[in-house]
Order: structure tokens, then sequence, then C-alpha cells
């Protein structure tokens, strides 16, 4: 202390003491503020809070049930779940996400796609603590890698998702369908809550048709969880409901066949078991790999299927809209005698050409010169266009769309298939509605050999052929044979309301049945040669559609135009004669002739059918050994 | 120092009355005690804090066993010592502090750890906490009380030369904390009420200077997620919104030790370190608050007396800055894990894990009990 300066102890003590009792009640006010406010918190709005800590621990976590499987008529696996896994990264638990990520790419060989998703998600907003994908569908080398380099990586998991698998992927990829991941559209039009852990849903085929039976019902578990989210403990479950399992009608083994038989073409083949109605083979070629679009189909590749010329992602079967042609005479036969427009023994004749009431625009047959005095049962055989010409004329359309329309033409009558066209049955009313025009006696003629408006799909066709072969008795095509879970068949399956085609006299069915037999057995059969030295009777109609539609704009290939501007070929047929098993119908675009081209895959397959796949007994052959564990009873 | 040489020659050693063994080795019991009870009573909270972990609980241990001992040293020497060293040691500070925006170290962009050879690694700003209310003090009690203006301008530069220091760190939580344990002894000298009321003034002046010039990025983002948590729930806000949940879960009795389910599942970040009080809160609830806000006011009502007893100003000062300061960080953690205060890293005082804060504190404690055990007893 400098010198000359007096310090006042006393004093100071005072100023001290007076300061600190100022300090002393600022500091109880500041003590009461904080009191104040853990009153606030922990008293006044205790409850609320209360309610944010158990919404923060308890979460209700849905457990997505187990897709039902899909068989084929012998218990052969279609579609299956297998696990696949995939790699997540949660950021928060990651310390430097470069070397991670650098690390990562050597052990996964991740593509720079997927790493460019990564960054982008990783940008977007998100729950602290929630895991951010970055590769999918690892195989097992990467898994095991991953296994081994687990513990260097924190916040790096692998998990394990459901995923749908075809084991047929091309050859059943039209006619079951197949899961993808749900969108935003599906999103809005899903149960919330039942879908609330389900990632695919059914896009196209039976997998869309019978998405309610095949998803089953969601379970849950009430789990405590820390703010990483992950499980600690499940205060509470309820098991999910698995998916039932669906068996087909459909034979893999014809499929394949069918598949095969195409293979190299553009075109269907659709196989029917009359008595049942079931599909047995529904194949459009070409296919694609339906398991590219489970996960998600990259840009690339889904560019090169949708963008080929051979369109592979339309289903020719269901939805290739084509004139029947020829193959529509068996079934005008019936309507011709049924409506007493002509008899057995009425003949016609065919000069090479037709004209209404002898006058006026010549309609030509396939046949220069003609085929002479004419009857039904040689019309068919033969496939004369004058005669149907004439009989068309006769019937007008509204016979001939009364008739046809029971045979399945104009709608879609398959009780289980999604995404069928309806064809085109002409009628009057249709022709005032959309063409303005009131329907010609020249409209008659075109539509009684299957050209003019006539449309139809080679389901229908089928579909129309198995009508012949059981004698009018209709059975609706279907694909489910019976479905195996906790739904009953008749539950899941629609009910079938169309009715019958009685005939005056049932025994037209056998004479048309006859004349068809005619076409591949008859020794002046359009299908002779295709019904050579087969070891059973069977019946078959041979039909050529023209190709109006392709446009003449695409001129730099003349090759590719003339092969594309080719008529399609047709054929349907049903075996055995007596007790039909198997309706056929077959269209190979661009084909040329029904007879040439068509009839013989019919042959074929109709071969497989009889002879190597339902030789001895008919209805369950070798294949029983991939039974599924849960089946219950045995249809 | 003639007078208190003559002090001293007045009282005499026979003027001396130790109260008991504790008093002869320069402890306070009563400060001792409320001390003791704080630090194991915050073990077993950090025990379930830190989710149950016996090598936290057992490393705090340790640390609390160091700085019990720097207590025990602190104590024992007189006062006068920390007089006459008061300007050497602030000297070393700022060369510290010096060395430390040279060649410290640190994570996160900031520099604050000096590594010398030798020595264990120290934060400086750390050590200027105690050697600027020192200083300040030392200052002040050369001179008559109250101080004059040029006096509390030149007790201003020595507070302010340390806090821009480590404001360049940058560290501002420490550097405001620094300053106004500096600021307290100016406070507690008799600064006059006028020059307090301009000072204040000015502070309300440099509130939006420092705000546009001084504060970084994330500094504002803590003050504005301060009032409105709500508009970023998932970022910054999720620690305030997941403190609030857990203090307001707690309600009047707490779930319980062990029991509560916001920390023990990881929703409430740093949990057994700056956020602890939320524990606390959760498993005791208001009654455990209230008497944890209760010994810790103890334990400042009897600094304050210890403060209003001692010998000299420079005693009352440094006491007075020192249990200040010891309350302003009780203040600005609860507040802060309330969600009344923006974030900044002060940990809870005695009880929050880690960090040389606890080894400050109770060298400060030490302090304490050395400028109340030393003091000579005079009648009049």
């Amino acid at each position: 202390m400098p010198w000359g300066e007096f310090k006042d102890t006393a004093a100071e003590r005072r100023l001290f003491q007076r300061r600190v009792l100022v300090a002393l009640v600022i500091m109880l006010g500041m003590i009461g503020i904080l009191v104040a406010r853990l009153y606030y918190l922990q008293i006044l709005n205790h409850e609320n809070f209360t309610t944010l800590s158990e919404n923060n621990r308890v979460q209700v976590q849905p457990i997505a049930p187990p897709r039902g499987l899909i068989y084929d008529r012998n218990d052969v696996l279609l579609a299956e779940n297998r696990p696949v896994f995939s790699v997540t990264v949660v950021p928060e638990r990651v310390p430097d996400m470069d070397r991670t990520l650098a690390q990562l790419r050597q052990i996964l060989d991740i593509s720079d796609e997927d790493l460019e998703r990564f960054h982008k998600r990783l940008g977007e907003y998100r729950r602290p603590y929630s895991p951010v994908p970055l590769s999918y569908d690892l195989n097992e080398k990467q898994i095991a890698r991953m296994a081994v380099h687990r513990y260097e990586l924190p916040g790096v998991e692998v998990e394990a998702e459901l995923v749908r698998y075809y084991p047929y992927s091309e050859i059943t990829s039209h006619a079951l369908g197949y899961v993808g991941r749900i969108n935003q559209e599906e999103l809005r039009r899903l149960d919330p809550i039942d879908y609330a852990g389900t990632n695919y849903v059914g896009k196209s085929g039976v997998e869309r048709f019978y998405e309610e039976a095949l998803h089953g019902r969601v379970g849950y578990q009430h789990v405590e969880t820390n703010a990483r989210g992950r499980t600690l403990r499940v205060l509470e479950k309820e098991n999910p409901v698995p998916g039932d399992d669906l068996r087909l009608h459909l034979d893999i083994r014809l499929q394949q066949k069918a598949y095969d038989l195409l293979s190299g073409r553009r075109g269907a083949i659709v196989a029917i078991e009359p008595k049942t109605g079931g599909i047995l083979a529904l194949a459009s070629v070409p296919g694609f790999d339906a398991n590219l679009f489970v996960t998600g189909i990259s840009v690339d590749a889904y560019k090169a299927l949708s963008e080929s010329p051979d369109k592979p992602l339309f289903n020719r079967a269901l939805r290739g809209q084509y004139p029947p042609g020829s193959t529509i005479k068996p079934m005008m036969a019936v309507a011709g005698l049924d409506s007493d427009n002509t008899t057995r023994d009425r003949t016609v004749w065919d000069p090479g050409y037709y004209q209404i009431d002898g006058k006026g625009r010549r309609y030509r047959d396939w046949k220069w010169g003609g085929h002479g005095w004419v009857d039904l049962d040689k019309a068919i055989a033969e496939s004369c266009d004058t005669y149907f010409y004439d009989l068309g004329e006769r019937m007008g359309v509204d016979t001939m769309s009364k008739y046809l329309d029971r045979f399945g033409f104009g709608k879609v009558t398959a009780l289980d298939v999604s995404g069928a066209q309806p064809g085109l049955l002409p009628t009057r009313e249709w022709k005032r509605g959309v063409k303005n025009q009131p329907w010609y006696p020249g409209d008659s003629v075109n539509m009684s050999i299957g050209q003019g408006y006539m449309l139809a799909t080679p389901l229908q066709l089928a579909t129309a052929t198995a009508v012949l072969a059981n004698h009018g008795k209709w059975q609706a095509p279907r694909m489910l044979k019976e479905a195996i879970g906790a739904e009953s068949t008749e539950h899941v399956l629609p009910e079938d309301t169309h009715p019958d085609l009685v005939l005056k006299r049932d025994a037209n069915w056998g004479y048309v049945a006859d004349a068809m037999h005619s076409v591949v057995q008859g020794s002046h059969g359009t299908a002779r040669r295709s019904g050579q030295g087969a070891p059973y009777d069977f019946a078959g109609k041979t039909g050529t559609a023209q190709v109006f539609s392709l446009a003449e704009n695409e001129r730099y290939d003349a090759d590719e135009i003339r092969e594309r501007l080719r008529d399609h070929a047709l054929f349907i047929a049903f075996a055995p004669l007596e007790d039909p098993k198997i309706a056929v119908a077959v269209i190979v675009e661009n084909g040329g002739g029904g007879s040439s081209t068509a009839a013989p895959l019919a042959r074929q397959l109709i071969d497989a059918w009889l002879l190597d796949m339902n030789a001895g007994e008919p209805e369950k052959p070798v294949v029983a050994d991939k039974k599924p564990a849960g089946e219950t009873s045995d249809g | 120092m003639a007078d208190r040489d003559f002090v001293r020659h007045m009282s005499g050693p026979s003027l001396h009355a130790p109260r008991g063994f504790l008093n002869r080795i320069h402890l306070d019991p009563i400060l001792l005690v409320l001390l003791l009870i704080l630090l194991v009573g915050g073990l077993f909270v950090l025990y379930s804090g830190g989710d149950s972990s016996i090598a936290i609980v057992e490393s705090q241990i340790a640390r609390i066993g160091v700085a019990l001992v720097v207590m025990f040293v602190f104590a024992q020497l007189d006062p006068s010592v920390y007089r006459r060293w008061a300007p050497w040691l602030y000297g070393l500070g700022l060369i510290a502090l010096i060395a430390v925006l040279l060649v410290g170290i640190g994570a996160k962009g900031a520099q604050r750890w000096l590594a010398l050879p030798g020595l264990p690694r120290f934060q400086p700003s750390e050590f200027m906490k105690l050697a600027v209310p020192i200083m300040t003090a030392w200052y002040f009690s050369r001179h008559f009380l109250p101080p004059r203006m040029s006096r509390v301008m030149i007790a201003l530069v020595i507070v302010f030369l340390p806090m821009i220091l480590i404001v360049k760190q940058p560290d501002l939580g420490t550097a405001l904390l620094v300053g106004l344990a500096g600021l307290f002894v100016v406070f507690f000298a008799g600064m006059s009420w006028k020059l307090l009321g301009a000072f204040f003034g000015m502070a309300g002046v440099a509130a939006p200077v420092m705000w546009f010039f001084v504060m970084r990025d994330y500094q504002k983002q803590r003050v504005l997620t301060l009032l409105d948590p709500e508009s970023d729930p998932l970022g910054a806000g999720w620690n305030i919104i997941q403190s609030k949940t857990a203090i307001g879960s707690g309600g009047l009795m707490g779930k319980g030790w062990l029991q509560g389910t916001q920390s023990h599942l990881d929703f409430l970040p740093e949990s057994h370190t700056d956020f602890i009080v939320a524990v606390l809160a959760e498993e005791f609830g208001f009654i455990g608050v209230t008497l944890l806000i209760t010994l810790y006011f103890l334990i400042i009502a009897r600094c304050l007396y210890i403060a209003v007893n001692a010998q000299d100003s420079f005693g009352r000062l440094v006491a007075g800055a020192l249990t200040m300061t010891f309350f302003i960080y009780v203040f600005v953690n609860i507040g802060m894990v309330s969600g009344i205060l923006p974030i900044v890293g002060v940990p809870l005082p005695m009880v929050s894990y880690g960090g040389t804060s606890i080894v400050t504190l109770m060298a400060a404690f030490g302090v304490m009990m050395s400028i109340h055990t030393h003091r000579r007893m005079i009648s009049a």
C-alpha cells in the first residue's frame, strides 16, 4: 500500500457487507427463477413431458407379414421370398464418413450410382440416428466380407429384408406378374395400417390380383427403443398373419414348353383345361426378367426393355388384340346352325369370291378359283371364306354378336387376371356410337371371317375354344386352383356369372368338333400336316390375321418392314376330341399362315401335355417333392 | 507490507484460537462437509447418467481425489502468498494464453489446450478463472476502497486482456466466465452504482455488436435455438427438447434412481457431463433438484460468510468473487439444461464428469479455506 493513502478498514468492511447483501438478494432472485422454471417443467407440465418421454421410449413397430408363396399345380414354387441384405449407415455414429466410405468401397465395391444416391439421401432431412441405405442386395461374398470388417466400421449395419424372387423369371413374368416397391400413388390407395411394414405390392398379374390374399395381415410389436432406434426389448407383440399361399392351375412344365416353342419369335400361347377353365399355360414371348422390377430396375435396363421393338413388357396373351381371322369360323358355324341360317346339308357355290346379292364388290376367298360346292364341314376343314361370307351376311351382326358374346368375346371374362383387354365384338350400336355410321351388310361379311372390326386376345380365343370343347358349358378362365391358408378358394376367387351356351340341338357341337377334326386330320384339312401321326384325335382351326396397323414410315429397313408387315399366324385347338383335356390358342406375330407356323406349335404343346405330362395318371404326376410346409388340405 | 506486519505483531499467536483439528490443518469443517455431500451425491447421479459405468465413476473418484489434494494444498498457503504471487500468476497466465494461440492444440476449430513438455496438458483459460479475480483483488487491495474511477479503468483492463485472448481461441463461454469473475471483484470493491449503471448500459450496446461482429454462427444458433427449440426439433433443438422432456417427466418425486428412460435410452445427450442435472431431475424429481439447489446455496452462504469475515480487503474480494463465480456456474448450467439460457459448455459444478473444472473449483475452495483459517483473532 503506497504511503499517503489512509485505509479505513471499518468503512471498507461495511461497504463490502452492503455489496454482499445486494449480491445475496440478486442470487436469491436468480435461484427463484431456476426453481420457478423447474416447478413449471416438473409440476405444471409434468403430464405433457411424461407423454413426450413415453412416446420417445416406446415405439409401435409394424411387423410385415411374409407374402404368400405361389405354386404351380404340381407344387413347384413359382414365387418365393428370399432374404436380401443391404448396407445402411447411421451417420451420427460414424466418426469419419470419408474414411468409412472409402473402406466400404474397398470391401463392397460400391457403384458410383449408389454412392451418389447415398450422398443425396445424406443431405436430406431425416431423424438423427436413422439409418441411411447405401447398397442393396449384397451377394454372399459381400455379406461375408462385411461380417469380418463390421467391427472396424461403427455405424455401418447390414439389414435383412424378405424380397420376392421368381425362379422362372422370364418364363412366368407375364403369367404371374411381379411385385415392386410401393410408389406414391399406391401409398395413397393402400391401407396405411396394413401396409405399415410392407415395402412391396403386386404390380401386375396374379401378384396384383391376389394382392389382398397374398399380403396377409400386419403384426405389431411395442418395443422400447433408444435414441438410435435400436430395439432394446419387446414389451408386447401381435404376430402378423402370413399371406395365403396360392396354387395355380399353371403347369410350369407346359408353361416352359410354350415359352420354348415361341422362342425367337413374338407371340403368345394360352392353354386352358376346358373342364375347369384353369389356365395351364399363359406365355407371352418375349418375356422379361421380373426379378429386375422387384427391387427397382435401373433406368438404362428399363429403357432397353421399353424401347425394344419386340416389346417384351407387352403381355400379348392378355392385352394383345388381334383380328381372330378364320379361327372364328367354328364359332360362326355353331351360330349359323343354331340360328337356323344354315344346315349341315346346305351347300354354297364358291367361285373364289362372294358378292352380296350377286353384285357389287367381290369379297375374295383365300383360294384362287374357289372351292366349288361347299358344305359346312368342308367350309371349316378347308377354311372356305365364301361360305362364311354368305353365312355372315345371312345371320347379320345381331345374331353373330349374340353368339360370340356367349363364347366370351368382347369382354374380360377371365376371373382373376389383371390387366386383360376386352378385345372388340362389334355391334350395330358400337358402330353407330364410335364411327357414327350404320352397320353395312359388308361389315357382316368381313366379320364372318374374323376380319373387319373384330378383335380378340389370345386368352379369349383359348376361352372360346374351351367352350367349343365343353359343348357350350361355360367355365371362366382362371389362374387360381386353390388358396392354401386362412381364406377359402371360393372366397378369394370371384364368382363366375357367365351363362352357358345351350344349343337347340346339342349334337351340333359334335358336328363342329368333327369338322375341326378334319382341319388337322382330314385329307384336305388346312392343318393336316400338323395332325399327321398324332396318336389321339384332336380338333383345330387355322387363322391368318392381316396386319393393317404398321405404318409405312419406317423406311430405313426394308427387310424389317416386310417381316413386320407379314400376317399374324393363328391356331386354335383342343384335344382329345372326346373328353378334351386341353384347349389351346396360339398366335405368332408376323408368322405368315396359321397352318404353317402356328399349328405345329399347338401340336407340339398338346403332344407334350397329353403324351409326356399326363401319360398314365391324369391328375397328379411326378413332381410332388416341394410341398409347402403350411399346407393343410389336399385338393 | 508494513502495516500488515504491524497487525501480525499486534495480534500474536496467543490470540489465534483454532477450534479443532480441521481448523488446525486449515480446512473449514462446514464447507468441507457440504462439499463432500455434494461430491458423493454427485457420484450416484453420475453412475446413473454415465449408463451405470463403474469405470466413469472410478475415474471421477480419482479426479475428486486429485481435487481434494489440490484444495488441501491451496488451503495451506497463507493468503499473503496469493497476494504476493498475484501479479506473477496473472502474467504467467497471459503468457500461457498467448502461447495457446500460437502453439496450442485443440479440437473442432478451437485451440484451448497447452501441452508443455514435462507437464500434464492443461487449459490456461481454466487457470485464469482463479488468476484474474486474485489479480484484480490484489490491485484493488493496494489502495483504499471504494476505488477511484481511474483505478476501475485499470482493473477493467486487467479483466479484459485475458478475456480477449480467450475469445480469440475461440471460447466465448469461458471468456465470459473469466470476465465475470474479475467483474465481481470490481463490484465487491465498491465500484459506484453510477459507474455500474453506465457499465450495464455499455453492455447493452455491446450485445448487438457482439452478435454481429464477434459471435460465430454456431453460437448465434444456440441463442436462436433457445428462443424457439421446436423450430429445429431434430437438429440444434434436439438437446433442449430432450433435456426438458427428461426434467418435466421427472415430476415431483422422479422416476427413481437408474430408472430415468430419457438418459438410459440415450435420448438425453451429454447425460453424464453438461446435462447431468437433467438426469437428477428425471430420477429424483422436483424434490431432488430443489435439494441440490439448496445444497449449492448452503455452500454459497458459507462462502459468503467466509468472505464477510475475511480479515482484509484482498481476502474479502477474492472470496466474494470466487463465490459469485461458483454461483454463476450453477445458474448457467441449470438454466441452460432447463431451457432458459443458451447451450454453452458449462458443466454442473462438482457433479459433471471430467474436465479440469472440478480441480479449479476445489482449488478455489482451497483459497477460500485458506482465507478463513489463516485469520488472526483480533478483538475490536
